[in-house]
């Protein structure tokens, strides 16, 4: 690899780690971050920060990435923001990546957009679809340039964004929207260490104290998902919800008009602001159906809608519609499943 | 120790109320028919800094950016006890993404003065991008605690903040000044105070003023909210020494090439009675198609 020439970077993907553990969503980035370089001709590489953290190199190169970028430092041992926002941009300044992508976790969505002020570019909140692309507008024409796709106004229009003047064109993805291709332990890839230059950063916030729990809904990974929303009216009302899915052997999922009124914890959310799902069967119950919505549930093989009302969004992905009460029409289920 | 404190708040279309009446016919948003709200999670932000004030002594500015309809902003801060609000209102800082956005706001924080805390809400609602606040804590140079639910304390200069993890929570503590911005979950917005209510229901700007009357009545009738404390300031481009071409969409790094606002059709989908019997079926439909197991 020639690194006197500049630009062979194509996508460098923020690989998020806590506790030596890679973020799923980083692994994803990868298999969407190789399509996008083959696209244009390029290299992916992988930004790696932490402290003994270098068995992690094996599985990001497996996942689709040409060199890892290897900041070990006692000082990134655990994510705080401006050590953190220092070497990524440190790697970015000295790479040149036309592309830079973070998963839009609670770390990502805390560093990207310091990272882009640093270095006055782009960035895009929340893409559903990356694409490479053409665009022009008064000021000149370009080519392969990242479309960066995202609902937006509250998730009722779709905006296709460009960053047509500055570099790197950077993007935040939420965990399940790009699904992740299982791992090819055959192919090869470069680990580069990285010195990091701290600059005493690493002490301007201190962490005095860390509670992180298991994750306890494993969404994703879900066959069947019976969801509720605005309709189920209650935290009450969700044991409903909770009980079909008992029941059916699956997991509970929200919208989250059922979430903001707190029926329900932010980890059952399902949608752009929450998590993308593939399930086998999703139940959705007085869930309206908005694109926010339908964004992070379409791509489910069968989908049933329970809504009072028969003009609600929802029904145009379902591939069942049933129009009426979720507290009659649930029990219903119940009853038929236990009889079948 | 008192604290000097700025609270960034915006107003925004109340997104979540898409109902029938904000559709259009082709079934996509009329966003006229939105009503503009006060965004949700900076009045989360404006509470956590008045409590700040009432536990340790302090000042509170709200600035808030936007369109001229935006001063509403502005007098509902006021009526809930912020000392200070300035409407930062310019033609050129429309249509700014975040990047311009947070280096407008830069401006006009560092025109408000020295400062102690930033405070903010996580994220507006009309794009969800949380990239604000963190924009503008890296365009002035200081530390930034996001998704904070608590202020335990403030010790001198040092501020410790509890703020969510993905499944947990961070004690942090952080040297001011540093911005913060502020979850939901954090507090309960205190309601407008009756007395102020009163006090700030007449509180406008000077081009609010100048729309209602002309010449020397408009002159006269500002120097008289001046003197009673009543008059907003409205700051442009030139009073918080903006760069033009960084602002607005001229200073927008990301542009957008298309719109599309999707248009439901009618789905395909197999319509169900809510009956026992049709349910029955479906459930035995699913069940042959291994869907259920």
């Amino acid at each position: 690899m020639n690194d006197q020439k500049q630009n062979w970077l194509g996508v460098l993907v923020f690989a998020e780690q806590d506790e030596a553990r890679l973020a799923d969503v980083s692994l994803e980035l990868l298999s969407k971050a190789r399509e996008l370089a083959d696209k244009l001709g390029k290299k992916v590489g992988a930004a790696l920060l932490g402290h003994n953290v270098g068995s992690l190199a094996a599985p990001l190169i497996a996942h689709g990435a040409d060199v890892v970028f290897m900041a070990d430092n006692p000082g990134l041992k655990t994510y705080t923001t401006l050590p953190y926002a220092k070497a990524v941009s440190d790697i970015i300044e000295a790479n040149e990546p036309e592309i830079v992508m973070f998963g839009a976790s609670l770390i990502g969505r805390d560093l990207a957009p310091r990272v882009a002020a640093r270095l006055r570019t782009g960035l895009t909140a929340d893409c559903t679809d990356l694409q490479i692309g053409d665009y022009s507008d008064k000021r000149g024409s370009y080519t392969n340039l990242l479309l960066q796709i995202r609902p937006a106004f509250g998730g009722n229009i779709i905006a296709t964004i460009v960053t047509p003047d500055h570099r790197p064109q950077m993007a935040t993805v939420r965990e399940g929207v790009m699904p992740m291709k299982p791992a090819d332990a055959s192919r090869k890839g470069e680990v580069r260490p990285v010195c990091a230059q701290l600059d005493g950063l690493e002490n301007v916030v201190r962490i005095i104290e860390r509670f992180k729990a298991e994750k306890k809904v494993n969404l994703k990974a879900a066959q069947i998902i019976v969801a509720g929303g605005a309709g189920v009216a209650s935290k009450e009302g969700f044991d409903l919800i909770r009980e079909l899915a008992h029941v059916l052997g699956g997991q509970v999922g929200a919208s989250r008009a059922a979430v903001d009124a707190g029926f329900v914890g932010k980890e059952h959310q399902v949608g752009q602001t929450g998590l993308t799902v593939r399930p086998k069967v999703y139940v959705a119950c007085g869930i309206s159906g908005q694109v926010q919505h339908r964004a992070g549930m379409q791509e489910a093989s069968k989908i049933i809608a329970v809504n009072s009302d028969a003009a609600a969004p929802i029904f145009s992905v379902a591939h069942y519609g049933i129009v009426g009460d979720l507290f009659q029409v649930i029990p219903l289920m119940i009853e038929a499943y236990k009889q079948k | 120790m008192p604290y000097r404190m700025i609270v960034l708040a915006k107003q925004v279309p109340d997104t979540k109320n898409v109902t029938g009446q904000a559709m259009k016919e082709d079934g996509t948003v009329n966003r006229a028919a939105l009503p503009a709200i006060f965004n949700p999670e900076d009045l989360n932000a404006l509470e956590m800094a008045l409590s700040i004030r009432d536990r340790f002594g302090g000042h509170v500015t709200v600035l808030t950016m936007g369109p001229p309809g935006a001063v509403a902003v502005a007098r509902d801060v006021l009526m809930r006890g912020a000392d200070a609000a300035v409407h930062v209102c310019d033609r050129r800082l429309a249509a700014g993404d975040t990047l311009a956005t947070a280096y407008a706001l830069s401006c006009a924080v560092n025109n408000a003065g020295p400062y102690d805390i930033i405070l903010c809400g996580r994220q507006a609602i009309d794009g969800d991008t949380a990239q604000t606040g963190p924009q503008v804590a890296g365009k002035l140079d200081i530390p930034q605690v996001t998704y904070v639910e608590e202020i335990r304390g403030i010790d001198g200069n040092n501020l410790t903040a509890r703020r969510n993890i993905e499944g947990g929570y961070e004690l942090v503590q952080v040297a001011l000044p540093a911005l913060i911005t502020v979850v939901a979950s954090a507090n309960e917005p205190r309601p407008f105070a009756a007395k102020k209510l009163m006090q700030f229901k007449k509180a406008r700007t000077a081009a609010e003023v100048k729309k209602e009357m002309q010449g020397a009545d408009a002159e006269k009738e500002i120097d008289r909210l001046a003197g009673r404390g009543l008059l907003i300031r409205e700051w442009c481009l030139e009073d918080i020494a903006a760069e033009e071409d960084a602002c607005g969409s001229l200073g927008s790094a990301t542009k957008v090439m298309k719109i599309y606002s999707p248009v439901l059709v009618a789905g395909s989908h197999k319509t169900v009675e809510p009956s026992r019997q049709a349910i029955a079926e479906l459930v035995r439909e699913l069940v042959e198609d291994h869907a259920l197991e």
